[in-house]
């Protein structure tokens, strides 16, 4: 069992004698100076609010800011509670963590018991979910809304293997997550069978490739500095999941005699995000000040609402046009700016390129053609000869070697390891400083012809969603603005959208608040869609007034569909719409392709598509499902006549606080 | 010699182009929707050759039989190309019969969901 710590603790917390409901009225009030204080101030810079008027989060410490962040914090409190896991309660409790999404399993049963008894079952709250897959989806979309890491429960060995995939995902997607792991440590005294098999000496190393930091605390005080530690390394910019094994004895064993007089907590300071370099700053600014053809092209920039200020200031600053690649909402669509329609080509005619929190630069300005008989495809570059180059991104400063979410490798003219909406203030002054007094107005004349391009580009795109407008199976983009027509006049948030309806939301929505768009999956794992959205919708629902409408493909539902029982159970109002093409449609056209690069005819079988990638024969009933777990549902709808109408009441039903479902049979893009 | 590789290439060239003529004039636009689906070009095109993210929009109004015979059969680009082995030129002037059979879309202004 775990080696004691035996060492005298701080000061302020030995000898005290704090009860109970002292050390809870302390921790609020802490909570509470923390809130009003600096670190406070610090805090908001790492945790969005959903407030539009959140300030920028690169705002440079002041002085006390600054002695706060470097100075060694006082501790808390000690834990009154017995047993061990009662303290572990108290430790999280300090972290502020609404909820607790798990799947139940005895080897955290009692942390799982001291949550709800000892703990009352509040922050956090438990999420009772029917798949580890789920529990960390929903803390990934809950993450997008809010700005607030969710905590995770599994069992270390067999529920970390259900998880490994979606904490994938939000490592790729830089969402946290604190991912909590039962095991048995000690072989001598677990329990045989069930137990043991479900035991290891390092559950961690099954996802240590894709998590931020991770350890196996042995001591209820080393408990309490790695979660701490393994909250404010998650929530430092780039946020990724982080993952703690926790003994089944350490939570078992009551607080031990010498313990209750040295325990203590440590206090949560958030880091400041990581800013780029200064002189890096100054020389990007310069490049894009005297550029002719300047393009910005933005993918996980906009960490907050005030991310979106800030990109927005930078674009009208230069007049520069935006590509925004959708990790999240980066730039309002319907400002003219915005300029996806043109993206190729603006890309290719640049003649200098800033590239914020891109997840993939060299696909930005390279294209990989997945055709020619060699099999390896074709790669040619997008951009002119010596088209420079500038990127800004904090993924590089946690890169690891074994999975390849970090992309080809792209050399960059001036490259910044940093985060970019914390760098944005600083690259906007110098921007400012660097115009030339003679160039305003030749920014004035491309600020005309990008309005112009804008306008057209929307009368183009709304004359390609015109076609096949009244096709059954409904066309992607009927059904994408027929939700939209129901929607438009309330505060909507697309808490995800699952599957490709070929952008049409991003393209035909007005989408100017940082919660109308949340991103997509990150490492594009299948089955991030229903449960994020449901993340995300718990979140719209505890800021309130926010409407949640998801697009769901039904290859991502069927992976854990019981997560929708989870958003009945606990009452999470979403509208779920599905985009039921009845096939794994991106597979659909990969056997397609090399079916035709050997020159066979794909095999159908007795389905519409090549063997293997059909959801058909027979057609899952995605109604009956949802009804089965509580949900209002109604489909499948074919004509798209009655699209409308029918999400009409499911709107009506949303808005009283249930969650809806409307299966629709779609087009395959 | 140069110049009568010329007249050959021009006259093998003329005799495709009736050849295809030949195949256009005898297409049946029924056959070419069950052929636009047999082989998957609704995979990436839409059941009625709409287009999306994936797929260019072959319909209403198709280009050129020729100008799409040649695409399909050399593609080097996104789609993969459909030699005559796996796809017949009966089957291809099939499909474009049915493409050219596809009605005209409502003008976008006159559907309010697309002026909101």
């Amino acid at each position: 069992m775990a080696r004691r710590d035996k060492s005298p603790q701080g000061s302020a917390a030995k000898g005290l004698d704090v009860s109970r409901r002292k050390f809870m009225a302390g921790v609020a009030l802490t909570g509470a100076a923390t809130a009003a204080s600096p670190q406070g101030a610090a805090q908001a810079a790492t945790t969005p609010s959903p407030s539009p008027a959140l300030r920028p989060s690169a705002l440079r410490p002041d002085v006390r800011m600054a002695a706060a962040e470097t100075g060694t914090p006082k501790e808390l409190a000690k834990a009154t509670g017995p047993d061990g896991s009662d303290f572990m309660v108290d430790v999280i409790k300090t972290l502020n963590i609404e909820y607790v999404c798990s799947n139940p399993a005895s080897s955290f049963r009692a942390l799982h018991e001291s949550l709800i008894d000892y703990g009352g079952n509040k922050k956090p709250e438990f999420i009772t979910c029917t798949h580890e897959e789920s529990s960390v989806g929903i803390g990934h979309g809950y993450f997008k809304v809010t700005g607030k890491p969710l905590m995770m429960l599994c069992h270390g060995t067999v529920g970390l293997q259900h998880a490994a995939m979606a904490i994938y995902n939000a490592w790729c997607d830089r969402v946290p997550v604190i991912a909590i792991g039962g095991t048995d440590i000690d072989a001598a005294h677990r329990a045989p069978g069930v137990p043991t098999f479900h035991s290891a000496q390092d559950i961690n190393a099954l996802v240590r490739d894709f998590t931020k930091w991770d350890d196996q605390p042995v001591s209820l005080q080393h408990f309490a500095q790695s979660m701490v530690r393994a909250y404010k390394i998650a929530m430092t910019p780039p946020h990724e999941p982080v993952m703690i094994a926790l003994d089944l004895g350490l939570q078992q064993e009551p607080i031990k005699a010498h313990e209750r007089e040295s325990l203590y907590i440590p206090k949560y300071v958030p880091t400041a995000p990581p800013q780029a370099d200064s002189n890096a700053v100054k020389e990007a600014a310069q490049l894009l000040a005297n550029a002719e053809r300047p393009v910005i092209v933005a993918d996980r920039a906009a960490r907050t609402p005030a991310g979106v200020k800030l990109l927005v200031e930078l674009a009208e600053t230069l007049q520069a046009p935006v590509i925004d690649q959708g990790g999240r909402m980066n730039f309002p669509n319907s400002h003219y700016l915005k300029q996806n329609a043109r993206a190729q080509a603006l890309i290719s005619n640049a003649d200098v390129i800033i590239g914020l929190e891109l997840s993939d630069y060299w696909a930005t300005v390279n294209r990989f053609v997945d055709n020619g008989l060699d099999g390896i495809g074709i790669n040619e570059t997008v951009i002119k000869p010596g088209t420079k180059l500038i990127g800004i991104s904090s993924v590089g400063l946690v890169t690891k070697s074994n999975y390849q979410d970090f992309q080809r490798f792209q050399s960059l003219d001036v490259d910044m390891a940093g985060d970019a909406e914390a760098s944005l203030p600083a690259l906007i002054e110098a921007v400012k400083a660097s115009i030339p007094s003679d160039g305003r107005a030749a920014l004035e004349k491309r600020g005309e012809a990008l309005k112009k391009a804008h306008a057209d580009a929307h009368e183009r795109t709304k004359a390609a969603a015109a076609v096949a407008w009244n096709a059954s199976p409904i066309s992607t983009a009927r059904l994408a603005m027929e939700i939209y027509g129901q929607i438009k006049d309330l505060d909507y948030s697309l808490v995800s959208s699952s599957g490709n309806v070929s952008g049409w939301p991003n393209r035909l929505w007005r989408m100017d608040k940082h919660h109308n768009w949340l991103g997509s999956s990150g490492g594009y794992g299948v089955g991030y869609g229903a449960p994020a959205a449901i993340g995300a919708a718990l979140g719209n629902r505890d800021i309130g007034g926010r409407f949640s409408v998801n697009i769901q493909s039904d290859g991502d539902l069927m992976y854990a569909p019981g997560v929708l029982w989870t958003a009945a159970r606990h009452k999470i109002p979403i509208l779920s719409v599905m985009h039921n093409n009845r096939g794994y449609h991106q597979e659909v056209m990969h056997v397609q392709r090399l079916a035709n690069r050997r020159n066979r005819v794909a095999a159908l079988g007795m389905d519409r598509s090549p063997i293997g990638t059909s959801i058909e024969n027979p057609d899952i009933d995605y109604a009956s499902l949802a009804k089965s777990m509580g949900y209002w549902s109604a489909g499948p709808i074919k004509d798209p006549a009655e699209l409308g109408p029918t999400l009409k009441r499911a709107v009506e039903v949303v808005k009283s606080g249930q969650p809806a479902l409307v299966d629709v049979w779609t087009q395959p893009r | 010699m140069k110049l009568r590789s010329v007249i050959v290439a021009l006259a093998a060239l003329a005799a495709g182009l009736v050849l295809c003529r030949g195949h256009v004039l005898a297409a049946s636009a029924e056959k070419g929707k069950a052929a636009f689906l047999q082989h998957g070009c609704w995979q990436c095109h839409g059941y009625q050759g709409q287009g999306g993210i994936a797929g260019l929009k072959l319909a209403p109004n198709p280009i050129p039989f020729e100008t799409l015979s040649n695409f399909v059969r050399t593609t080097n680009r996104a789609m993969p190309p459909y030699r005559e082995e796996i796809l017949s030129n009966d089957d291809l002037a099939d499909i474009y019969a049915y493409l050219q059979s596809i009605p005209k879309d409502p003008d976008p202004n006159s559907i309010p969901l697309l002026s909101p």
